[in-house]
């Protein structure tokens, strides 16, 4: 027999597995370049209204979030079934809303303090008083510059 | 003859599974954050010290209640109208000092797009949804006649035009340009939406 017939014939050569950890950690390094961190966790429900004429918010160290929204399942027992807001990690009532946008501004860089948009992310079945309340404790602040954060769609599918 | 040199290979046939996997898990963890919305202005805590009269007839007065009913200058219409409404008022053109208008000249509207003033009020009860699709609608009213003006002057949408000034990938040159047209839009139409406070009853 010669040299070159010594493989038995079927069995495919093995493919190598060297890259595999260099192309899972590509994916991972993928994403975590990508997606982002979520800073604080939601304690409230959070559906947001549809609406069409909406303007994308960039630079995301220039806005400060709040909140709105009925309390989740397992914060009703001890809060209640009432819309809420949620300022950072914390549940909050209106008039502490003009501290923490203090406190939140003076967190960020100088030039950027004149700058800054408050998007405030309500809960559809949200009461208008609520958010009035915020409105108020905003302008107190002078912190006039807002933006109802939205979902892309159509604005009349929020009647139902 | 003695062992073959080197580790034995590892069989790769399942690579493209954990790959997939880590995609998945990925994909259902991770939310794509929504972070448009409707910019607005709110009015300073201060009155204005020089506190001027502005004329019935150049506010639209616009008030939801409690039921998300809605009423336009004293008339109960439908949300779907608001827009139409809006933009027959703001392009109405009274006193005809507005070239570009192609409103109807009633003397009972607003004067021009200039002094035209749209004042939303609400009831604390009134759901924040309806809330949003009236600003929306506002807002688009704002929109339609503005783009309307942009395509007659740079044959493009003011909107569209908008966003890419507003989007930071724009290189300067562009975006110098792209902001002496759109500022030029919004002299046309200026946005002017007073959100007066809310009625406690």
């Amino acid at each position: 027999m010669s040299k070159f017939s010594k493989k038995k014939d079927g069995e495919l050569p093995a493919v190598s597995t060297a890259s595999l950890p260099d192309i899972v950690f590509m994916l991972l390094f993928f994403f975590m370049t990508v997606t982002v961190m979520k800073d604080s966790s939601l304690k409230v429900q959070n559906s947001l209204p549809n609406a069409s004429e909406i303007k994308k918010l960039e630079k995301k160290d220039r806005i400060i979030y709040i909140y709105v929204g009925r309390p989740t399942p397992e914060y009703e027992k001890t809060f209640g079934t009432e819309p809420r807001i949620q300022l950072n990690d914390k549940f909050a009532i209106p008039s502490e809303v003009g501290d923490y946008i203090l406190m939140e501004r003076a967190k960020k860089s100088q030039d950027l303090q004149n700058v800054l948009t408050t998007a405030l992310k309500v809960d559809k079945d949200a009461n208008m008083g609520l958010i009035s309340d915020i409105k108020l404790e905003l302008r107190k602040v002078n912190a006039l510059k807002i933006n109802y954060t939205t979902v892309n769609g159509d604005a009349f599918s929020n009647l139902k | 003859m003695g062992r073959r040199a080197g580790a034995p290979e590892v069989n790769a046939g399942s690579m493209a599974d954990i790959a997939f996997l880590l995609l998945i898990f990925f994909l259902v963890t991770t939310t794509i954050e929504t972070d448009a919305g409707l910019d607005r202005m709110l009015p300073p805590i201060e009155p204005p010290e020089d506190e001027v009269v502005i004329k019935q007839k150049n506010i639209f007065q616009v008030n939801i209640n409690k039921n998300g009913q809605l009423l336009a200058d004293d008339e109960l219409i439908d949300l779907r109208q608001l827009r139409a409404k809006a933009m027959e008022f703001l392009d109405n053109n009274g006193d005809g000092s507005c070239t570009y208008c192609k409103g109807k000249k009633n003397a009972d509207s607003s004067d021009n797009p200039d002094k035209a003033i749209i004042s939303l009020k609400n009831d604390r009860e009134t759901k924040y949804s309806i809330y949003i699709t009236v600003q929306n609608e506002l807002v688009g009213a704002y929109n339609d006649l503005r783009d309307r003006e942009s395509q007659r002057l740079f044959n493009r949408d003011f909107t569209d035009m908008q966003a890419e000034f507003l989007n930071p990938e724009t290189d300067k040159d562009l975006k110098e340009k792209l902001k002496e047209k759109v500022q030029r839009i919004q002299k046309l139409f200026p946005q002017k939406l007073s959100e007066a406070e809310t009625s406690s009853n």
